[in-house]
């Protein structure tokens, strides 16, 4: 709870002998290297990879020779670990490594790419960018939820219930009324009210907050399920066929070659995604309230004795991030689908390791939302190019990489220190 | 109070010296009585509104958020915003009032440091001018004093001069008779809740400590010399790491031999808590030995260790020795549960863990209302009891002892010391740690100081406190007072004005007063009594 007595002899700079982290990274990155180098450069074929800029095999497009894009990117790969391994100013740290990591990709790619079926030999980067997005909205409306939940010390497992609840209501009462903007607000409620109950069980009642998640998304589960078979079904016309936004064109940027399709042509969700992160950001480490939100989220107390109101502040977050998760939720039942039973189908709880792996900043969790939408997307396409790798394979990587990241083995990971205790004044 | 005054708020732990000044803060509430400021009563209703009658506070348990920075910490509250209604941190404008302030009252810190990397002394530096920056007129310091180095206490003792001179008011809480009489213009005696006398500077340590626990304290731990045998635990470059793998201990040397008391004094977080960890398995040794009787025992298991013939009074007992819901009896076994009597194959046998409890209760004084309470409603003074009679219980070679008396009230103390004395005295070796300077000098036939991992002196215990200070703060003299590690400095006297002190920080048993509020006051200048209840500002 406190800062305790520390002397400074505690401060002494931690010796790590040889193996420093970004030794040990660099070896990690130095193998995948050698194994993109002899492994993808070997089963790699020397057909052309095609990395088309459409959305088919027409038009411009990048091209390489299959087994000379896998060695080649595997050598940047290798290069990068080899870097890191002699020794480096711990600033390049993070560019070195996403250079080597996005090489390694690379090599995979050509190699998969140069492999597939004859005529299948091309990667459309606009359907991919576009499906990363696509597959990683809801998790960034979720973790961001989770975001600003946890920063105040909060834990949201509640993620899940609230995407739920807010595509069903948004879904419902967009149908009723027959506007998105009814739907889209109703959404927004729908959330709040699942968060509006993990705030008052967690901190009025103190009730264990991961318990009390668990239970809230079997509530959502239910609720939702029920008024579907009951209300829904008996009048699908009536009751489950919300209008949907249209994709808005923005003017000139759209025309940026495969960002610009991808990003530029969206629908309102898409948009306010990135708007959201960038919000949330400013207002977290730029404002009153987002000072007050990280002091309350990591020292209660302290922001207590200066006058800042702890629970009030809990109270807010906890339900503005139940309402940043329902419009998540209706990122889908107002622009997708119609809703069907249970559809958020875990994508809740995926938020909630995009939040951990982002390391509980907005920016983080967008770059870990977009990392599990490219591994999803990825694995898509590699299905349908019938490809040696199964696609539930790749699927099962992301999360792989979060348990290293919880495990610490990324750097520290460190959540706010008061994060799921309930605060007891005095 | 007065403006410009400097006044000490007396009392022993427990007394309800921080209780009062948290209502006063606004973070509890009273249940009966007012506040006066300037004549008028005032009603607050949380902290905010004592920071805005002026009143600021520097708890004893720092709230300063570690992550943030020094200027963060500083504007938490009251931040300088722009933009209106976005309220954007004017940080330029926020660092630039830090800056000024500490210059003003010549509190140096970095307004872009962060908190967790600031040495304690310059984290309540922090606290000061996060108050000051507030514009209080009345500043509560609620021990400030218990993590500081005696050199650091003096800088803080000159800062509290410089406020005064600036016309603040300085409630100044604390146990140490000392400072209390280099510092305060006037003294208040708390004692279990209610304003026991109010003193000058002038009056002595002896009256101020009557005065606080209500009786004549034993200023001296009674004891024989010590009569040391052969070395029993012998620790040679010794190596350990804290929890966040920073060396903690580093390299120390140490020999208890038997029927000595081995005292380890230090400010706390110096390496003592690991050292002990070390010693009985529970932290893993990098390097160096752990001798028991001849014996290696580093790398051994707890459970190990403690059978070879240890016995532990770990320094934080709600987390380590007790386990709060169980009871008393089955505290009591703990160790032994297992083992005959209490164990035989797969079951325990209740009977004889029941009888012993009471007999053990009966012999260690231990004030419960059954062997079956749980351990968890007993006084600290009493569980701590518990532990002692747990671990006193089997034959042991070495005893270990850390903060033995924390929290735990006079008669407690008294009666912990003096098995501790005579575990000694029956010829096993005894290692004490505390952070209390004056328990160390009294229990200990020699005293080791502890400085950043390493034992930079060995001392015999009439050495000058100002001495052991020095080597506390990590400054060695060209020649210390005893002869360090020889194992044969002698047991003197204690040194009068150390034993001044040596009780006073702790808390009084309610039993026995030998002589009461009125008897000290009557007898002694300076020394005026309290009109009963008029300054009583119970919480």
């Amino acid at each position: 709870m406190s800062t305790t007595a520390v002397p400074d002899v505690a401060v002494a700079p931690v010796d790590e002998g040889f193996w420093t982290r970004t030794r040990k990274v660099g070896l990690v990155l130095l193998a995948l290297g050698l194994l993109a180098t002899v492994l993808f450069g070997v089963l790699a074929t020397g057909e052309q990879a095609r990395f088309t800029l459409s959305e088919d095999a027409a038009g411009a497009a990048l091209e390489i020779n299959g087994t000379v894009g896998a060695v080649l990117f595997g050598l940047i790969a290798l290069a990068a670990g080899g870097a890191m391994l002699v020794g480096l100013p711990k600033r390049w740290f993070v560019p070195v490594l996403a250079v080597g990591l996005i090489a390694f990709v690379f090599s995979f790619l050509c190699w998969q790419v140069s492999a597939a079926p004859t005529g299948q030999n091309f990667m459309p980067l606009v359907n991919i960018v576009r499906g990363t997005f696509l597959l990683a909205l809801p998790l960034i409306f979720g973790s961001l939820a989770g975001v600003l939940c946890e920063r105040s010390g909060v834990v949201n497992v509640a993620i899940e219930g609230q995407l739920l609840m807010g595509a069903f209501s948004g879904a419902l009462f967009g149908s009723i009324s027959g506007s998105v903007w009814v739907g889209l607000l109703a959404a927004a409620v729908g959330g709040s009210f699942i968060s509006l109950l993990l705030a008052v069980f967690s901190i009025r009642y103190l009730v264990d907050q991961v318990v009390m998640g668990i239970v809230l998304n079997l509530l959502a589960v239910g609720i939702t399920g029920f008024l579907y078979e009951r209300l829904m079904q008996t009048d699908a016309a009536k009751y489950n066929s919300a209008p949907r936004f249209s994709n808005w064109e923005i003017p000139l940027l759209s025309d940026i070659p495969v960002l610009g399709p991808a990003l530029f042509r969206g629908n309102i969700f898409l948009y306010l995604a990135l708007l959201l992160v960038l919000v949330i950001h400013i207002a977290l480490f730029r404002t009153r309230w987002g000072l007050r939100t990280r002091s309350v989220g990591e020292h209660p107390t302290a922001a207590d004795t200066l006058g800042v109101k702890v629970l009030g502040l809990r109270y807010r977050n906890v339900i503005m991030a139940g309402a940043v998760a329902g419009i998540g939720g209706a990122s889908y039942t107002l622009a997708l689908f119609s809703f069907t039973k249970n559809m958020i189908g875990g994508k809740g709880f995926i938020a909630l390791a995009a939040l951990i792996f982002g390391r509980w900043s907005p920016t983080g969790a967008l770059l870990a939302a977009l990392f599990f939408g490219f591994a999803d997307q990825l694995a898509t396409y590699l299905g349908a190019i019938n490809s040696i790798i199964p696609g539930q394979f790749l699927a099962m990587l992301p999360y792989l990489a979060t348990i290293l990241a919880v495990a610490g083995l990324v750097g520290r990971v460190r959540a706010p220190a008061a994060d799921g205790k309930p605060y007891i004044k005095g | 109070m007065e403006p410009g005054e400097i006044h000490a708020l007396l009392g022993e732990n427990g007394a309800g010296k921080s209780t009062l000044m948290n209502v006063l803060y606004g973070l509890y509430q009273p249940d009966e009585g007012e506040i006066l400021v300037d004549g008028e009563p005032l009603k607050l209703r949380g902290p905010s509104d004592a920071i805005a009658a002026g009143i600021g506070m520097v708890h004893q348990h720092f709230m300063l958020v570690p992550v943030f920075t020094v200027t963060e910490n500083i504007m938490l509250g009251a931040e300088q915003v722009r933009g209106g209604i976005a309220g954007f941190l004017d940080r330029r404008r926020a660092r630039r009032e830090v800056a000024e302030v500490s210059e003003r009252y010549n509190l140096r810190v970095d307004p872009d440091a962060v908190i967790e990397d600031l040495p304690v002394g310059v984290q309540q530096r922090v606290e000061i001018v996060k108050a000051l920056t507030r514009d209080v007129d009345l500043l509560i310091l609620d021990e400030p004093t218990a993590v500081l180095t005696p050199q650091e206490t003096e800088e803080l003792l000159a800062v509290m001069r410089s406020l005064k001179a600036a016309g603040k008011s300085i409630v100044f809480i604390t146990h140490k008779l000392g400072e209390v009489k280099a510092i305060a213009d006037r003294i208040t005696v708390i004692r279990r809740g209610k304003t026991v006398g109010t003193a000058s500077p002038e009056a002595s340590r002896d009256e101020l400590a009557a005065l606080m626990v209500g009786r004549t304290v034993r200023l001296t731990v009674d004891k024989a010399p010590a009569t040391p045998g052969e070395p029993v635990l012998e620790i040679a470059g010794l190596v350990v790491d804290d929890d966040r793998q920073v060396r903690a201990v580093d390299g120390v040397d140490l020999t208890v031999r038997a029927g000595e008391v081995l005292g380890v004094a230090g400010v706390q977080g110096n390496g003592q808590t690991e050292l002990i960890e070390a010693i009985m398995g529970l932290r893993p040794v990098l390097a160096g030995t752990v001798t028991l009787d001849g014996q290696r025992i580093d790398g051994w298991s707890t459970k190990k260790v403690l059978r070879a013939g240890v016995g532990y009074v770990p320094e934080d007992r709600s987390v380590d020795g007790l386990v709060k819901e169980f009871s008393v009896a089955e505290n009591l076994v703990l160790d032994m549960y297992d083992r005959p009597p209490f164990g035989r194959g797969l079951s325990l046998r209740p009977d004889e863990i029941g009888r012993s409890a009471a007999e053990r209760i009966e012999q260690f004084d231990v004030r419960t209302s059954s062997a079956d309470a749980p351990v968890g409603t007993l006084s600290g003074g009493n569980q701590q009891k518990v532990i002692v009679a747990r671990e006193l219980s089997r034959p042991l070679k070495l005893f270990i002892a850390a903060q033995p008396t924390r929290g735990v009230d006079v008669g407690s103390i008294e009666f912990i010391h003096s098995r501790v004395i005579h575990e000694r005295d029956i010829g096993t070796a005894v290692l004490v740690v505390s952070s209390e300077l004056d328990e160390v000098i009294g229990l200990a036939d020699r005293v080791a100081v502890m400085y950043r991992g390493r034992i930079i002196g060995v001392v015999g215990p009439d050495t000058p406190r100002e001495e052991i200070g020095l080597l506390m703060a990590g400054i060695t003299p060209d020649a210390t007072g005893g002869s360090p590690d020889d194992g044969t400095v002698p047991t003197a006297t204690t040194d009068p004005d150390v034993a001044a002190t040596a009780d006073a920080d702790v808390s009084s048993d309610a039993g026995t007063q030998a002589i009461t509020d009125r008897d000290v006051t009557a007898t002694t200048d300076g020394v005026a009594p309290a009109p009963e209840g008029s300054e009583d500002k119970k919480a």
